[in-house]
């Protein structure tokens, strides 16, 4: 009995001491926190851009597709959707951040969050344009042919019949992108960047005990991504029940 | 020409072609008002692609529709103008399946005639009595049944106050307890005088109820006459082939 209790206070005191060394001491939950801060911002902007660069491209992609009649100058923008496409998820995303930071943006020093901020919201995009179409092409053709029929225009047609239904159909796909996303910043550190990771890994650096900086960052983003899932299944179960 | 005498849709020539078949080769008619035209013919014939190339859902490679007068096939006609007067009803329904059934009859002549939500329920309510399902309104498409939802598609097109209704086998995709509800709302349509051009495999109603048959094979009308004389006397050596396969 004594024994036990012994065991359980030393292992008590280690794990306090730990927890001290690694967090409470210098103020060093300050990295964590303000890595988290810099991970949300990189993520909200990188998704955001994202979404526009996916809704363009799924447009012209789309609206190629979907209509007989292509003029040059459709037949031109579907061919430079296809060129980002083809190399935005032809080659690994640390090396696009890479190239924008050290290349791109050389010579114009502007802010590190924008910058990554373009560089994944450029990366996403690509994903996000091809889940957006595949959601239009999900939708029935008739459903196409129904509002054309009734005297819609393209836009319109596509604005109350397809978008809706296809909207419903890429959520799942949709939440995983933003997923993937949230966790692909964790390669900012690369750039001297100052995210939740890099807050950990600065830790880690200062004590040498790497387990505990390592597993709190995994926690905070595992509580991200858990919330936004949650989010996620919310909105479909309320889309859902509006039709059967 | 007068303006009595006009066709209310007059096709020149059409021809479509899918790579190397051709789908249409040369087809030229005229549907007058009141006219019930009846579109027969074995499948592959052409006759469903004839139909939709009136409202342009299908573009034809050459040739010309004439709609009121107007060329329709022309590249700087709005053709959206023309097709809020050509009703069109499909095999699959293809009902809005996001909307309630009152939504889908509303939202086209809100959205494309200007009316007001009032106005516009008041024609969806008063139509979806005479089509007998006035009490569907808030029900989804996926509540109906096949004949139901047959009957909001024709009603959701009437609800334009097209000129001209085009059927594309509207029975074809009913179990057969079904079609007959589906005929029934056409044949009040028809006996309230609209014009109707209906590609059907129902020859009963062709007889009964269409005043021109357009019998077509391979992409061309072989025979064009009257229900009772295409049915009881046919000329062309595809229809009698055709009729004794279906009659």
């Amino acid at each position: 009995m004594v024994v036990y209790c012994t065991v359980l206070l030393d292992y008590w005191d280690r794990i306090s001491s730990s927890i001290y060394l690694n967090f409470i001491k210098d103020d060093r939950w300050k990295y964590l926190f303000t890595g988290l801060g810099i991970t949300l911002q990189i993520a909200f902007f990188a998704v955001l851009l994202g979404i526009v660069i996916g809704i363009v491209v799924a447009s012209v992609r789309s609206t190629y597709d979907l209509n007989d009649k292509r003029g040059p100058l459709l037949r031109f923008f579907n061919s430079i959707c296809k060129t980002y496409l083809t190399v935005i998820r032809g080659t690994p995303v640390l090396l696009q951040l890479l190239i924008i930071y050290f290349v791109i943006f050389a010579s114009v020093r502007i802010d590190k969050v924008l910058t990554a901020s373009i560089a994944f919201g450029i990366n996403s995009g690509a994903y996000v344009a091809e889940i957006f179409r595949s959601g239009i092409l999900s939708v029935d053709r008739g459903q196409f042919e129904a509002g054309r029929s009734l005297g819609f225009n393209y836009v319109q047609t596509m604005w109350y019949f397809i978008l809706p239904q296809a909207f419903k159909n890429i959520l799942p796909a949709l939440g995983n992108e933003f997923i993937v996303l949230i966790k692909e910043t964790s390669i900012a550190g690369y750039i001297g960047m100052h995210d939740l990771t890099k807050g950990a890994d600065i830790i880690r650096s200062q004590t040498y005990d790497p387990f505990p900086p390592l597993l709190a960052a995994g926690l905070m983003y595992l509580i991200l991504v858990v919330g936004l899932t949650a989010a996620f299944n919310h909105l479909e179960r309320r889309l859902r029940s509006n039709d059967r | 020409m007068t303006a009595s005498s006009m066709p209310l849709i007059q096709t020149i020539d059409l021809v479509k072609s899918f790579g190397k078949t051709k789908a249409l080769d040369g087809v030229s008619t005229e549907i007058h008002n009141g006219e019930v035209v009846v579109v027969v013919g074995p499948s592959g014939s052409g006759k469903s692609t004839f139909l939709r190339c009136l409202n342009l859902l299908e573009v034809p490679t050459s040739g010309q529709v004439l709609f009121e007068g107007i060329d329709i096939t022309e590249p700087d006609v709005d053709i959206n103008l023309h097709r809020q007067k050509m009703g069109m009803v499909f095999q699959h329904f293809n009902l809005f399946p996001h909307m309630t059934v009152l939504k889908n009859l509303t939202l086209p002549p809100i959205k494309l005639l200007g009316k007001t939500p009032e106005e516009a329920e008041a024609k969806a309510m008063s139509l979806l009595e005479r089509v007998g399902l006035a009490d569907r309104g808030s029900s989804y498409p996926s509540q109906l049944s096949g004949g139901q939802k047959q009957r909001i598609a024709i009603t959701r097109a009437l609800c334009m106050d097209p000129g001209v209704m085009l059927f594309d086998e509207p029975t074809s995709a009913l179990d057969p307890e079904m079609v007959g509800e589906v005929l029934d709302v056409m044949k009040d349509l028809a006996s309230n005088d609209m014009t109707m051009v209906v590609v059907t495999h129902e020859m009963g109603f062709a007889r009964e109820v269409g005043t021109r048959v357009l019998f077509m094979d391979e992409g061309k009308i072989l025979e064009e006459n009257t229900p009772a004389e295409f049915f009881d006397n046919p000329q062309h050596r595809r229809a009698k082939e055709f009729l004794s396969k279906v009659l």
